[in-house]
């Protein structure tokens, strides 16, 4: 257990800051839904967000050394819980990706296993700290990562398998992979990426639709260019000074998609504008700097490591999805870090921050 | 799983990450986000008055896309209906600000009464709101200015073109083809109905009716962007109409031709049918009425004056009128007199009539000694009241439901009729009596209890002529549709289908050669075609008992029937043709001839490869070219 002294050190600003953009979120996902059947969800929401306060508290009372020690053993029963989501899971949308608790619980493993990856990658790295890696050594941080990618890409669940990558990507641009071997892997990966695109055998119908889509809007209107279509309309016109709480012609009347979830940033763009938007980026970009900082005054290597695990997820996250809002990206679902309504978001979020809190305080230990 | 040994925390390895990669992290993290921040500038500061008029204009509306119905067209192609284009005025609900304001100036505008606007609305309460319901079809180039003129005052109205039924002038074959209207709220009860919405167009009667789902396609819907003002300013995407499937029948417009010409100004029907297939090449029933009229609003005076028509003109009495089939029964009468072996050696002495159970019933002429061979051409009632009285009702029966008598054909139109044939069980079913033996009498010259219609008699004729095949009628090629459709139309519409009787090829020798007696010296001498093995059998059917020749009250008058065919065996076209109150039989005979001689002519024509002009479409303006003139033949 923690002194409670230790709290002194527990990063309070960030945790405001943090605060101040749940409470932004809460007010949007309220005004989102104001005039639709998923009315009270920021209620919903502020239920979340307790519970993901409560976990943060929760998962900095743990040394995060005792976290790194059980890595193999959670990592097992990641990949367990992801077999096990593909078999007996909940179909939602045509994609099993929830486990049904008894009590109206629905888990949703992927997400969780965004957080046993961070701290797998930060120990597998930490091992090998100060040698230059080799083909193998790469090889095997990239298995860790693509298995369970493969598992969820099998859900389907496109997005969070995405989200897999930042980490190994920091891990090993962080654990000292070379310029030689980042060239090679970029041109590999292009590559493929290119034959993959081209064939397409290995998107669903809808991947493909959505790609497609977002290379060229207005060969789908009605589907996935549809949504990319509203969500700057809503963006845009929003303008300057925004429409006011509650007067999003987009989000109020039903134009935008998903308004409280994946959408939510074009939601808030609508309703206050370009000042609005940028006050988000600030925050955003306040929070990164702050979690850098804390990964920069980190005990030790792994600590630093899972810091930047975490900054690598949110990063992505945010890019992919306000990049998606202002149609520089294609439409991937993939929610935004804290204003996105959602419980495993939310939780997952609150817990990798508990994580880096956990790091910070204990950075004075020896 | 990595191999590293568990790191040992007292030999911490008091190593950190190098202060120039979190740098590096710091500057990758800012340009993320300046990307993006330059992504909001360019939507929000630069494209923020563009996007504004989107969001303004964001008003999306689903309009339907009515599919072309199928066209119809006859055996070798030749159209007999056609679509054209035709601009409507439709009603959107939700866009109505200020009914009160609203309804009298659309009504000034579109020349609708205010009422019917009211009961259009009404009508369609049903319907979901954002469903666009019709005001007026065919709208004038100066009600279509005034619906662009008043775009701002009235968002509610919309006009929308689509493509209209055309029906060939004066009810040209209007009974087989039926007409469309919108689907009633009867219709939309019924669960055969259940894909349909108020407001859609349906086929109500004949080939509409039956192969609707064939012919209508599928409607699609434009997706359009318009402004809070309702006007249009883009589109997002459509889902395409399904045009309908186009249809070919099997009347040959040229035999049509002649039998709408034969019974021009009479009352009655006729119908030609070939026996080898089942195809019917003509039906025509009179009076007729304008399907253009009905696929359009029609007025209630027409209306009126089409329902208290005495004459019908909605039936199609080619497969609707029951009625007493008078003497051309008696072919059937005599293929049961044979199939018995009663009649082979029947002679009857023919005094004028004769007395059956202390009642005297009468006979046209004073035949003297008639039998077989001669009693079918001189329809000699004497010789069957003494046939039907040795076979007794039941046995006749036998052989008249063997034919199809009392049952449906089956054929692939809507509301077929079943017809009577008596019997001691049919007796004591409809009317819990028992059968008295003199009932038969009557029976035996097809007057009685006994009715039938036209299309039973022209497929008994042929199931007599072809040694006891007979086949289900139809109008439309097999063909032309699916196995599932084919079995649907065949479950909507039973009947007693294709069947094969046993008759002895002697007594089908026997009827059809005296048949053939008929159009020489018999009954109908005076539709004698030369050349031409035209065989037939006439009927006068009395309305009231006893004979009112010369008569002037129109409805005693009797129906004049006949039935024939030719060549007499193995027949390539049979006729039916009812005349009501056309007197006499032979009558009806000269309008059999004219069909017989008109299919006859063709196809000698075919034969010789002289090509038969093509009948000049009655369209003023087809809106498509048909077709050339097919060089199928006619009969295969």
């Amino acid at each position: 257990m923690p002194r409670l002294s230790s709290y002194r050190d527990f990063d309070w600003p960030l945790f405001g800051i943090v605060l101040l953009l749940s409470a932004i979120s809460v007010f949007e996902i309220k005004s989102a839904t104001l005039h639709t059947k998923f009315h009270g969800f920021d209620h919903k929401q502020i239920g979340f967000l307790v519970a993901g306060i409560g976990l943060m508290f929760l998962i900095s009372m743990i040394d995060y050394h005792r976290l790194l020690d059980i890595v193999p053993w959670a990592y097992g029963i990641s990949l367990v819980s992801l077999v096990a989501v593909l078999a007996v899971g909940t179909k939602v949308l045509g994609g099993r990706r929830w486990i049904k608790f008894p009590g109206g619980i629905h888990f949703q493993p992927s997400e969780w296993v965004k957080l046993v990856l961070i701290v797998t990658v930060a120990r597998y790295f930490w091992g090998l700290a100060g040698k230059d890696l080799s083909w193998t050594d790469i090889g095997k941080a990239a298995a860790m990562v693509f298995i369970p990618m493969v598992l969820v890409l099998k859900q389907p669940d496109l997005g969070t398998a995405l989200t897999y990558l930042p980490i190994l990507i920091c891990g090993l641009l962080l654990g000292g992979l070379r310029f030689k071997q980042a060239g090679i892997i970029l041109l590999a990966v292009a590559l493929l990426g290119g034959i993959v695109i081209k064939s397409g055998k290995h998107l669903k119908p809808y991947q493909q639709a959505r790609i497609n889509a977002f290379l060229d809007p207005d060969s789908d209107p009605r589907g996935s260019g549809y949504q990319i279509r509203q969500s700057l309309i809503a963006v845009g016109s929003g303008g300057i000074w925004g429409k006011g709480t509650n007067k999003g012609t987009q989000t109020q009347g039903d134009f935008l998609p998903i308004p409280y979830t994946d959408f939510i940033f074009a939601a808030f763009c609508e309703e206050h504008g370009f000042i609005g938007a940028i006050g988000v980026l600030l925050l955003y970009f306040l929070i990164l700097m702050r979690l850098i900082q804390n990964a920069q005054t980190a005990a030790d290597l792994p600590g630093a490591f899972i810091i930047m695990g975490v900054v690598a997820v949110i990063v992505f996250q945010i890019a992919v999805n306000i990049g998606m809002v202002v149609g520089l990206m294609p439409v991937t679902g993939i929610p935004l870090p804290l204003m996105s309504y959602g419980g495993s978001s939310i939780l997952f979020t609150f817990l990798s921050l508990g994580i880096v809190m956990n790091v910070r305080m204990r950075r004075f230990v020896n | 799983m990595s191999s590293s040994p568990t790191p040992d925390f007292l030999n911490e390895r008091q190593e950190k990450l190098a202060p120039s990669k979190l740098h590096a992290a710091q500057y990758i993290v800012a340009l993320i986000l300046a990307i993006l921040f330059a992504g909001l500038w360019r939507l929000q500061v630069l494209g923020a008055s563009g996007y504004r008029v989107l969001a303004e204009a964001n008003r999306i509306r689903k309009v339907p896309v009515l599919a072309p119905r199928g066209r119809i067209f006859d055996r070798e192609g030749r159209i007999l209906v056609d679509n054209y284009p035709s601009t409507s005025c439709y009603l959107l609900r939700e866009q109505i600000k200020d009914a009160q304001a609203d309804l009298p100036l659309i009504s000034a505008g579109l020349h609708i009464p205010v009422e019917q606007i009211q009961a259009t609305i009404r009508h369609f309460q049903t319907a979901p709101a954002y469903q666009p319901i019709p005001l007026k079809q065919d709208i004038t180039p100066d009600e279509q200015a005034f619906i662009e003129a008043h775009r701002n005052e009235l968002p509610e109205l919309e006009t929308l073109d689509e493509q209209r039924r055309l029906y060939p002038r004066d009810g040209f074959a209007a009974h087989l083809i039926g007409y469309v209207g919108e689907v009633s709220e009867q219709m939309l009860d019924d669960p055969k109905y259940a894909f349909y919405e108020p407001g859609d167009v349906v086929g109500r009667s004949g080939v509409e009716q039956t192969y609707d789902s064939i012919l209508r396609g599928q409607d699609g819907s434009r997706d359009l962007i318009v402004n809070s003002h309702g006007k249009e300013v883009g589109h997002l995407g459509q889902e395409l109409a399904v045009p309908g499937q186009d249809l070919k029948l099997t009347i040959d417009l040229d035999i049509q031709m002649a039998a709408e010409k034969a019974m021009e100004g009479k009352i009655g029907a006729m119908v030609a049918m070939d026996p080898h297939t089942g195809e019917i090449l003509a039906m025509v029933s009179r009076p007729t009425f304008d399907p253009n009229e009905f696929s359009g609003r029609l007025t209630r005076t027409s209306w009126n004056s089409i329902l208290t028509n005495p004459d019908h003109p909605l039936l199609n009495k080619t497969i609707q009128a029951q009625l007493a089939p008078g003497s051309t029964f008696k072919i059937i009468m005599s293929l049961a007199g044979l199939e018995q072996g009663a009649a082979q050696n029947m002679k009857v002495d023919c005094q004028g009539g004769a007395s059956f159970y202390g009642h005297f019933y009468h006979c046209d002429l004073h035949h003297g000694m008639v039998d077989i061979h001669n009693a079918i051409p001189l329809s000699c009632d004497t010789f069957y009241y003494t046939l039907a009285n040795r076979l007794g009702i039941d046995t006749i029966a036998k052989y008249a439901t063997g034919l199809g008598i009392g049952q449906k054909t089956g054929i692939d139109l809507p509301d077929e009729v079943t017809g009577t044939m008596p019997s001691v069980a049919w007796k004591m079913k409809t009317q819990h009596q028992p059968w008295y033996a003199g009932e038969v009498i009557s029976v035996g010259i097809g007057q009685g209890a006994v009715t039938a219609s036209p299309i039973q008699l022209a497929r008994a004729l042929s199931g007599i002529a072809s040694g006891g095949v007979l086949k289900r009628p139809h109008i439309v090629f097999p063909s032309e549709i699916s196995k599932e459709e084919q079995e649907a139309i065949a479950e909507t519409f039973p009947g007693s289908g294709d069947k094969t009787v046993s008759i002895s090829p002697d007594n089908w020798q026997i009827i059809t050669d005296a048949m053939a007696q008929t159009t020489i010296t018999g009954t109908a001498a005076a539709s004698h075609l030369e050349g031409i093995d035209f065989v037939g059998k006439t009927g006068t059917a009395d309305l009231v008992s006893g004979r009112t020749k010369g008569s002037k009250d129109r409805a005693t008058i009797p129906n004049a029937w006949f039935v024939g065919m030719t060549p007499r065996r193995n027949p390539d076209i049979v006729v039916a043709v009812l005349w009501e109150h056309g007197y006499w039989g032979n009558n009806s005979a000269k309008l059999g001839a004219q069909i017989i001689n008109a299919y006859v002519t063709k196809q000698r024509k075919l034969e010789h490869n002289i090509r038969i002009a093509t009948v000049p479409s009655p369209v003023a303006k087809p809106a498509t070219q048909p077709p050339a003139s097919g060089t199928a033949p006619a009969a295969e």
